[in-house]
């Protein structure tokens, strides 16, 4: 777009990072949360870390999908793969995850035979699914509210062309309640959240509103360039600083109060809330979404009467913790000696928008030695 | 996964809309944008267009950071 580059490039940065240098010198402390995994990456590019006063930290939150989906669940869909006429499709970034046996993920079990496909976009896996009626095509649907509503729109595709060979795995999970669970949790150690601006796309900013609302905390919904993130942590520092608390819309070219209609209708319509299991924060009421009983014919987990594994994470791993934003990626004794982006260990390293990829990726980790 | 990119819309079909960025065409799915026209600008997310953008709110945002920077 036309405006990009002005985003891409502050103009005065200096002159923003010295504001944000007052006021965090009169806050005394400032540790911001983000909570989307592509702020994890966009702030790792963009070097932020080495040029924010010492005052502020930057963490990371449970803001990765493929990092939040537990080792049960990849246990459980790595011996699903394994049965006869079944393929797997699923976005990239899921098929490295390791179960709860190092090296065992989807790719590995390609390699052995097992029909696992990489897809773009859940239409992708309908089109699949349509082309080899031989086939049970089941689509592992992670992520968080951005890809709800494509998810929802794929089934309501397979309904249309009454599919009966596919199915939705939903491992869709929700932001409010897995923030509320993380601010309630007596090791919480966050001032203010940087909040998802393509969540907030469909959710709208509105839907933020809880963290000054019921817990006195600030929240920005930011853009992903370099000038959003440094607006946006100018905002947060001022209103910690200050001691008014509220919620800022940052990102207001995409992300309107009450988001995108369309979607969230879509949403209602295929899904309903239900319980679900996180990485490093353990089962929460209400945090993810399930295929509403009309809708039940194209549910993987009522198909092939699925249950998560009762399985660990891999000894040593502290992904768990990196998740919730009480240990920092280079903390943790595997990091980067025996977890690496080509050999991952745990999950915040296999995805491009894991913590520890980024943090081993960009190296500019140095504010998070200690969080 | 969840990497989002604005593109334009060039030609539409039904729910799906071929849509470009940086030399790169695709056909996406509009099922959740309302009077998607082509030329519009959307944001993309894993093959669907979440939102629209507009050269207007665009511009806002640029004078909200403008006001971002210059507050006492």
């Amino acid at each position: 777009m036309r405006y990009d580059c002005y985003f891409k490039n502050p103009e005065r940065a200096s002159e923003l990072l010295e504001k944000i240098g007052v006021y965090a010198s009169q806050a005394g402390r400032v540790r911001l949360m983000e909570i989307c995994g592509t702020h994890t990456m966009a702030i790792a590019r963009s070097g932020l870390r080495t040029v924010l006063p010492p005052e502020v930290r930057l963490i990371s939150g449970p803001g990765c999908p493929v990092c939040v989906t537990p080792a049960g669940a990849i246990d459980m869909i790595l011996e699903l793969s394994e049965r006869p006429g079944v393929l797997i499709a699923s976005y990239g970034d899921l098929l490295r995850v390791p179960g709860s046996k190092r090296g065992d993920s989807l790719l590995s079990r390609r390699a052995g035979g097992a029909m696992v496909e990489s897809v773009y976009s859940p239409m992708d896996a309908v089109r699949i699914a349509a082309s080899r009626p031989e086939l049970e095509v089941v689509f592992l649907g992670a992520g968080f509210e951005t890809t709800a509503p494509g998810t929802a729109a794929c089934i309501l595709e397979a309904a249309e062309q009454k599919l009966e060979n596919f199915s939705v795995l939903c491992l869709l999970k929700r932001t409010e309640p897995a923030l509320r669970s993380l601010i309630e949790a007596p090791d919480f150690a966050v001032d203010g959240f940087l909040c998802p601006g393509h969540v907030a796309a469909v959710i709208g900013s509105d839907a933020f509103s809880f963290l000054p609302g019921d817990y006195g905390l600030p929240g920005v919904v930011s853009g992903f360039d370099p000038a959003d993130l440094l607006g946006s942590v100018l905002e947060l520092t001022r209103m910690i600083a200050e001691k008014r608390p509220g919620l800022k819309n940052e990102y207001i070219r995409l992300v309107q109060p009450a988001g995108n209609p369309l979607a969230l209708s879509l949403m209602d319509e295929v899904f309903q809330t239900a319980p679900s299991d996180w990485r490093g924060l353990g089962q929460i009421r209400d945090s993810g979404y399930a295929l509403r009983e009309k809708y039940r014919p194209w549910d993987a987990w009522a198909k092939f009467g699925l249950r998560p594994a009762l399985s660990g994470d891999i000894p040593g791993c502290r992904c768990a913790e990196v998740i919730r934003g009480t240990a920092s990626p280079v903390s943790c004794p595997l990091f980067g000696r025996i977890c690496t982006p080509e050999d991952p260990a745990g999950p915040c390293m296999v995805s491009g928008e894991g913590a520890c990829a980024a943090a081993y990726q960009y190296g500019n980790s140095i504010s998070q030695e200690e969080v | 996964m969840c990497l989002a990119m604005p593109m334009k819309i060039n030609r539409i079909e039904g729910k799906t809309a071929d849509c470009e960025a940086g030399g790169l065409v695709q056909a996406i799915r509009i099922d959740f944008i309302q009077d998607a026209r082509p030329g519009d600008y959307v944001m993309v997310h894993a093959g669907f267009a979440i939102q629209k953008m507009s050269e207007k709110e665009a511009l806002e945002n640029l004078e909200l950071l403008e006001e971002i920077r210059n507050a006492v």
